[in-house]
């Protein structure tokens, strides 16, 4: 819900917050993940994570999640999917190019980015989306990822 | 200005150490010269005296032409098609690739066909949304933005490599640009963003059109002090201008263009002018003088839509070039002409005798 998501990054250092600590959590049950089957905790591991996620970002649910580097402002929100920043065409008032009653996704980013502890990972260049990904859980690809290399994983910053 | 190695037509220059790509434009920016950019409106046609005739109001002029892609999400002749013609008689081109249109395959293949057609410069751009252009009802792409469109056609020169990592035997030469608008929010973040293309691949910048000399000086002070103006690496920055026809043409494309900031001041000069049209040109004039003072600017991109005459006019009176001459087929050997340049005109239309 837009008015939900504006809220959201209004707070992003809560929300920051919230993911940094929910990250180390969700890896501590690599062992129940593991017994359960990644596959096959993929399905209701998703559906949470959809649910959760839309309601508070309108996730799209790239299953590549951002949201850590974007302000928790969701990028795939801005019509055009773009993940570095804002497009040459937002308008005087901030609003979006090509919706103009939408407030530009990054406009938000950028605002959000501001209020977070790690926020400068905005100027970072981002990878291009993976499509084969899209509407896979993003929590369960992280946690995997961390649980497999344990030593990378001590700096590695938030959860996506 | 020349340069001993100047081309054969449809040649491309030698790369000087310290270079990435044969093309004129970028030797004329490592040069230290104030370069000039021009753009051409590619036709709503299969003829190539067309995108001759449209190049020619340039000869002399300009250091390097930017065939648009879908400007403004309108349909056109292509870029790649735009550049190949231009190539052949040896113009230096600046193929612009717009994320909107196409996925990664086809614009990696794309950008080596350029390449290979001899376009030596590439404007990685976003694109306006499709719903600005006389298409609304097309699917917009979007696969890549424009940044990570940059990071690939570096990975390509650089690394011989497609996203992929397939390798290429030969690698595009290609000098990378990218687009900046410093005029639209969020303002603050602007020159990081601009530092963000530059650590992805961007040489040069070209940006959106400046009516607003206090927001560029601002950002070209912070841009400065991120140091990308600087070193080997730095980035070279050419403003975009062009002459407004009318106040009421202004008016229309501060509503209705995606991303152009044209304050208010400008459009009461305008309006108060007895010629408006003259009065474009001259705001013009004055924008590009004000704009060659600010440190670290390193030319400037001239977008005369529908007044491409005009350019040939700014560029005279303002005295930009110093004297200097850019190439263009026929500057040094008249034998190679573009054939459908005015001065080339008159022989061909001289009666067949008998
Ligand atoms: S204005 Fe903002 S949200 Fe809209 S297309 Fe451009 S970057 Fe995306």
């Amino acid at each position: 819900m837009y008015k939900v998501r504006r809220w959201v990054v209004r707070h992003a250092r809560l929300f920051e917050w919230v993911y940094r600590s929910f990250e180390p959590l969700l890896v501590k049950l690599h062992p129940l993940w593991r017994r359960i089957g990644y596959e096959r905790a993929e399905a209701p591991v998703k559906a949470i994570e959809k649910g959760v996620k839309g309601l508070l970002f309108d996730c799209q649910m790239c299953g590549q999640c951002a949201l850590s580097t974007t302000g928790m402002s969701c990028p795939m929100n801005c019509p055009k999917n773009l993940r570095n920043g804002p497009c040459g065409g937002v308008r005087a008032d901030g609003h979006c190019e090509v919706k103009p009653e939408m407030r530009c996704v990054w406009v938000e980013a950028w605002e959000g980015s501001r209020r977070m502890k790690y926020g400068d990972r905005i100027q970072v260049v981002q990878q291009p989306v993976d499509f084969r990904l899209k509407d896979s859980s993003s929590w369960l690809r992280v946690v995997r990822k961390l649980a497999d290399q344990p030593r990378e994983c001590a700096d590695s910053g938030a959860v996506k | 200005m020349k340069f001993d190695d100047e081309p054969v037509p449809g040649y491309s220059l030698p790369i000087l150490p310290g270079h990435v790509s044969p093309g004129r434009l970028e030797r004329v920016l490592r040069a230290g010269k104030f370069a000039i950019t021009s753009e051409i409106d590619p036709p709503d046609s299969a003829d190539p005296a067309e995108v001759l005739k449209r190049a020619a109001i340039f000869d002399g002029y300009v250091d390097a032409i930017n065939a648009t892609d879908g400007s403004g999400a309108h349909c056109h002749m292509s870029s790649v098609g735009v550049c190949s013609l231009l190539t052949r008689v040896g113009y230096a081109t600046i193929l612009q690739i717009s994320c909107r249109d196409r996925n990664r395959i086809a614009m990696q293949g794309e950008i080596l066909g350029a390449a290979a057609m001899g376009a030596c410069n590439l404007l990685c751009l976003t694109g306006d949304g499709v719903q600005a252009g006389d298409h609304p009802q097309a699917k917009p792409v979007f696969d890549l933005d424009s940044m990570s469109l940059l990071e690939i056609a570096r990975g390509m020169r650089d690394e011989c490599r497609f996203q992929s990592g397939r390798k290429i035997d030969m690698p595009p030469r290609i000098f990378l640009g990218a687009a900046e608008n410093p005029f639209v929010p969020p303002l603050e973040w602007r020159p990081h963003r601009l530092a963000k293309k530059v650590a992805a691949g961007a040489q040069f910048i070209q940006t959106q059109y400046c009516f607003d000399i206090p927001r560029l000086r601002d950002f070209m002070l912070k841009v400065g002090d991120l140091g990308l103006l600087e070193g080997p690496d730095r980035v070279f920055i050419l403003p975009g201008i062009g002459p407004l026809a009318s106040a009421r043409s202004a008016r229309w494309i501060r509503e209705n263009v995606p991303g152009v900031h044209i304050p208010d001041a400008v459009v009461k000069r305008l309006e108060g002018a007895k010629d408006q049209k003259e009065e474009g040109k001259r705001l013009c004039m004055d924008l590009l003088n004000e704009i060659r003072e600010i440190p670290g600017v390193s030319g400037a991109h001239i977008m005369a839509y529908r007044q491409e005459h005009t350019v040939a006019e700014i560029i005279e009176t303002t005295g930009i070039l110093e004297g200097r001459v850019p190439w263009y087929p026929g500057r040094d050997n008249p034998s190679e002409l573009n054939p459908e340049s005015p001065e080339a005109q008159p022989e061909a239309l001289e009666p067949v005798q008998g």
